[in-house]
């Protein structure tokens, strides 16, 4: 059963990537990709990461996606629906795409099928998620979770300082 | 192994009963919340009738009972009109995703003890990622309808969201650090444990940012502005009718009532009563919890109306001001404030 739900989120997350990539209508595209995000929260909820999967739909599919959308919509790309292909490029597309393949088969190498650490599916899911990933995160990776929350704040004032320069200009 | 070994293994009777009995209940929730809907249209105009001192609907049924039916059958029988140059399928598919996101996210409201569709441990989580969802609704309506109109309340309305909803969580993590738990049971259940039985009094401050941020998140007077009449006529669902657009309302009506259930599980105690009052007026213990709930439910709405007949409609820089200046700084010291106080005692 498990895994006849695996093969239909993997068969359903490849075919929006496509659509995604194909369309050419950036909005339709957008529509594709939140598809493809509640499937990903799909096969988080297998791994009963239900934390994760909450938060990759509140974060993904409903701030940075919308903004997407938004900035889209604001520059109207109507007119330019009729355009051959959303992205150009394609010798550079496929050489990154090559790269990932080759991380990727690389990785698969030293995969291995169980748990290794303390945290099993079954150990999870009687801690619950949420509770076993804010114990870890604020424990044992107390400083890489604070550098990158300060990688994020330092985002957020260049964000406000690229805007406040062009409204004194 | 065949389909018929699959389905006739041991143990599927127990299966076909739990789902059967999640379909049953499926259907009891939502059979009552669409007659709420229904019938807070008919409250509504009572009550904001009455405050501005004229009789409201009185024409169809006794004091005007059976309004909604006859608003319902013209909804139905409306001719649908779409308009030639909107983009069809998404122009379909928007109010199917506003009425899914606010429906889907009723499954994991305790209406009463232990009796809620989903009993999952993201609850509080899973209603937030299906209001963010439900932005989608809105955005999208607005842009496929290709109106001015509704292009301009599509984008005020989807800004407008985005920000509320960062006060609205923030706002609900005083709840979370309180109980410890994303589960509206639990939530509900540490709440009767707590001294002053309500989380509305030591989350006073979280409890207003949270009201404010409900009314803003779905789109409610004095935050109406995506479809302030004046100005856009009726914002984002302004090229919808008949059917579809019936769908957006009863999406707007069920976000109101989610909020409701909301603030009464997280600040008014859900199904509960606090034990002082008990205390003093011991038959209240006979008065079943589904009461409390329901009656919690219908005080915020009527609040929902209150405000709506009080307060004039903000400017829309106001309203941005007001989301990110005041209520998302106020959360973020509530959070504070909560967490030292949880840290001392």
């Amino acid at each position: 059963m498990v895994e006849l739900f695996f093969i239909y989120f993997a068969i359903m997350i490849v075919f929006c990537s496509v659509m995604v990539v194909i369309g050419k209508n950036p909005v339709h595209s957008v529509l594709w990709m939140l598809v493809m995000f509640f499937h990903v929260a799909g096969v988080y909820l297998m791994l009963n990461a239900e934390f994760l999967a909450a938060t990759q739909i509140i974060v993904y599919a409903g701030a940075i996606l919308v903004l997407f959308l938004f900035v889209i919509m604001l520059l109207n790309l109507r007119d330019e629906i009729v355009s051959e292909h959303s992205v150009d490029g394609w010798p550079a597309g496929l050489a990154i795409a090559l790269g990932f393949l080759i991380v990727s088969v690389l990785s698969l190498v030293g995969f291995t099928v169980k748990a290794t650490g303390p945290w099993s599916i079954e150990e999870v899911s009687r801690v619950t998620h949420t509770k076993a990933l804010g114990g870890v995160l604020y424990t044992e990776y107390l400083l890489p979770f604070e550098v990158a929350s300060l990688i994020l704040l330092v985002a957020i004032v260049g964000a406000v300082v690229l805007a406040k320069k062009r409204l004194k200009s | 192994m065949s389909i018929f070994e699959v389905i006739f293994q041991p143990g599927w009777v127990d299966t076909a009963l739990k789902i059967g009995i999640i379909v049953i209940k499926i259907a009891i929730v939502i059979g009552v919340v669409m007659f709420h809907v229904a019938y807070a249209t008919y409250f509504e105009r009572k009550v904001i009738g009455r405050m501005q001192v004229r009789m409201g609907p009185m024409e169809v049924g006794p004091h005007g009972l059976l309004q909604p039916v006859a608003d319902m059958l013209k909804l139905f029988f409306k001719e649908d009109i779409i308009p030639e140059k909107a983009d069809k399928p998404i122009f379909y598919l928007a109010p199917i995703i506003s009425l899914t996101a606010a429906m889907s996210a009723l499954a994991v409201v305790p209406f009463y003890k232990d009796f809620m569709i989903a009993n999952i441990n993201i609850g509080l989580l899973f209603v937030l990622a299906m209001s963010a969802l439900g932005s989608y609704g809105i955005v999208l309506s607005g842009w496929a309808s290709n109106s001015k109109y509704a292009f301009l309340g599509g984008l005020r309305s989807s800004a407008q969201v985005i920000s509320y909803e960062i006060a609205l969580g923030l706002s609900l993590v005083g709840v979370m650090i309180m109980s410890g738990s994303l589960n509206l049971n639990e939530i509900v259940k540490a709440q009767a444990a707590y001294p002053t039985g309500l989380y509305a009094i030591p989350q006073i401050l979280g409890f207003f940012v949270f009201v404010v941020a409900a009314i803003a998140e779905t789109n409610r007077s004095p935050f109406d502005l995506p479809e302030a009449e004046s100005e856009l006529v009726a914002g984002y669902f302004v090229e919808y009718s008949g059917m579809r657009f019936a769908l957006f309302y009863a999406a707007e009506y069920i976000g109101m009532i989610l909020m409701g259930c909301i603030a009464s599980a997280c600040y008014l105690g859900g199904w509960t009563v606090p034990w002082y009052l008990i205390k003093i007026l011991p038959f209240l213990k006979y008065v079943p919890g589904i009461v409390w709930f329901v009656g919690k439910v219908y005080f915020v709405i009527f609040c929902y109306y209150w405000i709506r007949a009080t307060l004039p409609r903000y400017r829309y820089d106001q309203l941005m001001a007001i989301g990110w200046k005041l209520l998302i700084p106020l959360a973020l010291l509530n959070i504070l404030i909560t967490g030292l106080l949880k840290l001392i005692f």
